[in-house]
Formats: C-alpha cells, structure tokens, sequence
C-alpha cells in the first residue's frame, strides 16, 4: 500500500512535468470544447448545445487520457528501459499496473471537472444533477480505456510512432461515436461503424447520465459492452506486454 | 558464506547459444569482474541472476534465492545498474533519487548518495540536462539507494571521463568495505584489475579462465623481451628470461652493440586476456 501510494505520486509528478504530454492529453479536450462551443450554437436534438457537446467531450477526454495517454506513457517508458529498471526494484508489477491505472483515473476526472466548470462559467452549462453517477462513469471509462491503453502498448513495437498510431485510433474513433459532437446526421455506415466502437458505449452512458438525468446503473447495455472491451484489453495486454524494450 | 553460485548455466537465444555451461561462486563481500568481448555473454549471465531472464539449464542462487522465483527480500536486496537504460527525462537527480528510495524500506539518505556519485552540483538538474557519464552516475545512485547488500553493476563506468573513473572505482572500494557484495562486468582490464578480488574471463558464452587478477597474469610463465635491431622490433617469449637475456646482452657485448629499447615485460592483465579472447578467433 505505501509502494502503491509513492507509485501513484511519481506517476502523477512524471505526467505533469512531462508538458508535452499534460498539454496534448488534458489542454486538448478542453480546448476541443471551447472550439466546437463557439462554433455550435442553439440546441442540438432538444439540447442546448454546449450541453450536449460536454457530454461528449468527456468522452473524448477518456480516450485521450486514458487510452492514448497511458499507452504512449507505457510504450516510451518501456522502450527507454524505465519499465525494466523499475522491475529490479521491490514495487512488483500489478501495483505498478494499479498505481498507472489509478494515475490515469484521476487525470480524467480532473479533466471532466475542468470541463464543467469551464462549461459553467464560459457558456452557462449545468452542473451534473446525478454527481454519483458521473464518478461512477469516470471509474468505468477509464478501467475500460486504460485496459486498452495496456493492450494496444502491448501491440506497438517502438516509440517512435506510438503516438501517431495511438492517434490513428483515437481521432477517427471519436469522429465515429460521437465523442466530437453528435453523429446522428452521419450516414448510416458511419454510424454502423460508430456502433462497434467501444467509445460510443461512453458517449451513450455520458448522454444518458448528463444530459437526460438518467442514473449511471440505468445504462446496463453500455455498460456492459464496456466491461467486455475493458476485459478483451486486459488479454490482450497479458500476451502481448511486457516490461523490456523491443527495439533495442 | 556464498552469494552467488552458478551451476552449468546454459541460455539460448533460439539457434544461438548464448551461455553455454557457466559456472562460478562469489563470495559475500567479494567483488567479482566479468571480462570478455563484446557478444561473450555476460549481459546475459548478469541478466538471469537479477532475475530479468529465465536459464535454459543449470542451478542459480542469488542471496539464497531462485532469482526466478526470488523470496520477499530479494529485490529490497540487489542494486542494479544496466547495461542500457534510461530514466524519467524530466525529473531532476533529487526526485529521481526520492522515487527509487520510495521503493525500499530501509533506503540510504537521498542527499549522501547523490554526494557519494559526485552529483552534488547537478542535484536539481534535469535529467535530460546531464551529460552521458553524469547519467551513468545517476544510474549508479539509484542502483545504491535503496542500500542493497549486493550490486549487480553491468559495465558502470562506460562513458565516464578518467577522473569520474577514479572515482567511481573509490566508491566500489568503499562498497566493498562496507562489506558489499558486487558483481561487475567490464571490458576495462585496469578496472578489473584494480577492483577486483576475482575475475572470471568469458568468451563465447563459457568462462575460459577465472582467478584473482595474480593468479591470471602469473600462469601466464612467458615473458617478453623486445629491442630493436636495425629499427626493427624483435620479440622474444620465453619461459625462461634469466637465460635467454644472457645470451642477448653478452652477444650484444661481444658484438659492441647495444640493444635498443631494451625491454622485459611480464604479460599484463590485458595480454592475457587479448591471448585468452585470440585463441577464440582461430577457434
Ligand atoms: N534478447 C536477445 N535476443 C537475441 N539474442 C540476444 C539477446 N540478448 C543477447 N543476445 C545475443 O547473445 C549474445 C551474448 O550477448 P550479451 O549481451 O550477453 O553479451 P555481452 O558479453 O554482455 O556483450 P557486450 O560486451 O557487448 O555487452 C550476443 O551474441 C547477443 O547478440
Ligand atoms: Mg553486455
């Protein structure tokens, strides 16, 4: 528990003094909000449309935190070697694992905070009604996103294009689901594709829970279709992680 | 008491065999060198006692333990500097040294060690900021914060200029009275000899000679006398020095000649390791 506790501080001091990182992870959704914000005005499908795009910022926000944040983290980390060094040392794997994923959780949470308060003072949105259910959702989204976060680190090979690949997914995949604004006036294979995506399954829950006073255990198919991507991550990451650079 | 035995130690890495049949014993507060070309294995055997890499074949104790499957302390035990790694580019030495500590119960102070690996003037320096041989020091500070009782140091010192060499070797002299186990590789034969109890020389993956730095350089019995004749060199090994530099100095005499750069050398550590490493090459 102290190892995991003095983990956690190094992971959250490594994020914030790494600037690039911090800057492209946590500034980029809020930035993304404030953009889209002004440029969206009245009300999107019977909501006011800075609601609505909060909504599903959020989302956004859990894949770039979560998703390509930890995944570019773990790959640089363990092609530097970091990752190796740090196993010679008492603090074993799963808490590190833990502590990583704990770090990622809070980042996203600090993101989804910032955006209400950022939508509260500069376009006049409500906070959430159902604040249980919204942490709730934060602790779901990043469990699911950091699982794939591991997976698809275990996929990379090098870090020099780590973040261009992590991108590649995270861009279209919030194009697609609606993590950018709503899609229901994509076509129909857009959003077919969009519907296979497990971001969208956040976007729905975030939707539901913000934006139409749902409560978060109402949502049991997003949930659901989340544990099961957040399951396939954590195999994915057993066979194919590991602590050792790949590339040297 | 032992602190590491090594048993028929066999690795492969798919068709090509690593470590082939390794065997040794370090003594508790013993500092031990592995010496031997590029390719000879040593990363590899170091590698599978810290635990990172799983033996083909053969018995490993380290500190008692399996390093495989290590009991508790193990790791609260063992300092490790690697041949290659890096460390978080923007933390500063300070909080680099504080997050290591943070890994082990019983660290040493932060502030000594960073004084004993002479970065004291780089304390709150960036990480990325450091030169190439003040960031081996550094890896040599987190290898010995956490006050281990055995130091796995996998070539430590490359890279560092002669004055941080010097003192680098003052500082594995000073683990080694505090009663330090260490396990060094190096392909600097004064380091070894300088540092080491016992050195083990390796060359495609098996140890062709091991002993104290004595033992390897006097087995070795030809002595080489040189001088130039005419302006070239003439090298003459013999078993036999007292004789054969008789013969030369009185046909020398006889002759009113005199041998230039009259010259006779017990082979050094390195002769007998270049000897050693060259009959691998006609092999
Ligand atoms: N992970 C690996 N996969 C495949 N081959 C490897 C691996 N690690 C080492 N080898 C090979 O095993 C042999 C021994 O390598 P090792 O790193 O143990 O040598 P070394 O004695 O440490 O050399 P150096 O002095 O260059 O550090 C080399 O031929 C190397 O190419
Ligand atoms: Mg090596």
């Amino acid at each position: 528990m102290r190892l995991y506790l003095h983990e956690l501080r190094t992971q959250q001091l490594v994020y914030w003094r790494s600037r690039e990182a911090a800057v492209f992870t946590f500034i980029f959704p809020l930035l993304l909000f404030v953009l889209l914000g002004s440029v969206y005005t009245g009300r999107i499908y019977g909501v006011p449309a800075p609601d609505a795009l909060l909504a599903a910022l959020i989302s956004y926000g859990c894949a770039t935190v979560c998703f390509a944040g930890l995944s570019i983290a773990l790959v640089v980390r363990r092609e530097a070697g970091i990752l190796k060094r740090i196993r010679a040392t008492p603090l074993r794997p799963p808490v590190y694992m833990a502590a990583a994923l704990c770090s990622t959780m809070l980042t996203f949470a600090a993101v989804t905070v910032v955006l209400f308060v950022l939508g509260r003072v500069v376009f006049g949105t409500p906070f959430p009604s159902r604040p249980g259910s919204v942490i709730l959702m934060v602790v779901l989204g990043s469990l699911c996103f950091a699982a794939l976060g591991v997976g698809i680190a275990g996929l990379i090979r090098s870090s020099d294009g780590s973040s261009a690949v992590v991108n590649l997914i995270v861009l279209p995949m919030s194009f697609l689901t609606g993590a950018f604004g709503p899609t229901r006036h994509y076509p129909g294979f857009l959003r077919a594709i969009g519907d296979a995506l497990p971001l969208k399954y956040l976007v729905n829950i975030s939707d539901a829970v913000y934006l139409h006073q749902h409560s978060f255990w109402s949502q049991g198919t997003s949930i659901g279709v989340l544990a099961a991507w957040g399951v396939a991550g954590v195999i994915v990451a057993a066979y194919t992680f590991g602590w050792e650079p790949r590339s040297a | 008491m032992t602190a590491i035995a090594v048993r028929g130690l066999r690795k492969s890495y798919g068709p090509l065999e690593a470590v082939r049949g390794v065997d040794f014993d370090i003594e508790e507060g013993e500092v031990f060198g592995l010496l031997g070309p590029n390719g000879a294995g040593k990363t590899t055997t170091v590698e599978i006692l810290e635990g990172y890499r799983s033996r083909d074949a053969g018995e490993v104790s380290v500190l008692g333990s399996d390093p495989q499957k290590p009991r508790r302390d193990f790791r609260e035990r063992i300092g490790v500097v690697l041949q290659q790694a890096q460390l978080w580019q923007t933390l500063t030495v300070r909080e680099t040294h504080r997050v290591f500590a943070g890994y082990y119960e019983h660290p040493r102070d932060v502030d000594e060690v960073i004084d004993l690996v002479g970065l004291a003037d780089k304390r709150d320096a960036r990480v990325q900021t450091l030169s190439g041989g003040q960031k081996r020091r550094l890896d040599l500070g987190v290898a010995l914060v956490g006050d281990p009782d055995l130091v796995f140091l996998d070539e430590p010192t490359t890279g560092f200029d002669p004055a941080a060499r010097r003192a680098a070797w003052e500082m594995i002299r000073s683990l080694r009275s505090l009663g330090k186990t260490v396990l060094l590789t190096t392909h600097y034969l004064d380091e070894a000899e300088q540092l080491a109890d016992r050195v083990a020389v390796m060359r495609q993956g098996v140890v062709v000679r091991i002993g104290t730095p004595r033992e390897l350089t006097t087995t070795e019995t030809e002595v080489e006398i040189r001088y130039r004749r005419d302006g070239e060199e003439v090298l003459v090994r013999t078993g036999d020095p007292t004789r054969a530099l008789h013969e030369l100095t009185s046909e020398a005499l006889a002759r009113g000649e005199e041998l230039e750069r009259l010259e006779v050398r017990r082979p050094t550590l390195e002769d007998v390791y270049l000897s050693l490493v060259e009959e691998a090459d006609e092999a």
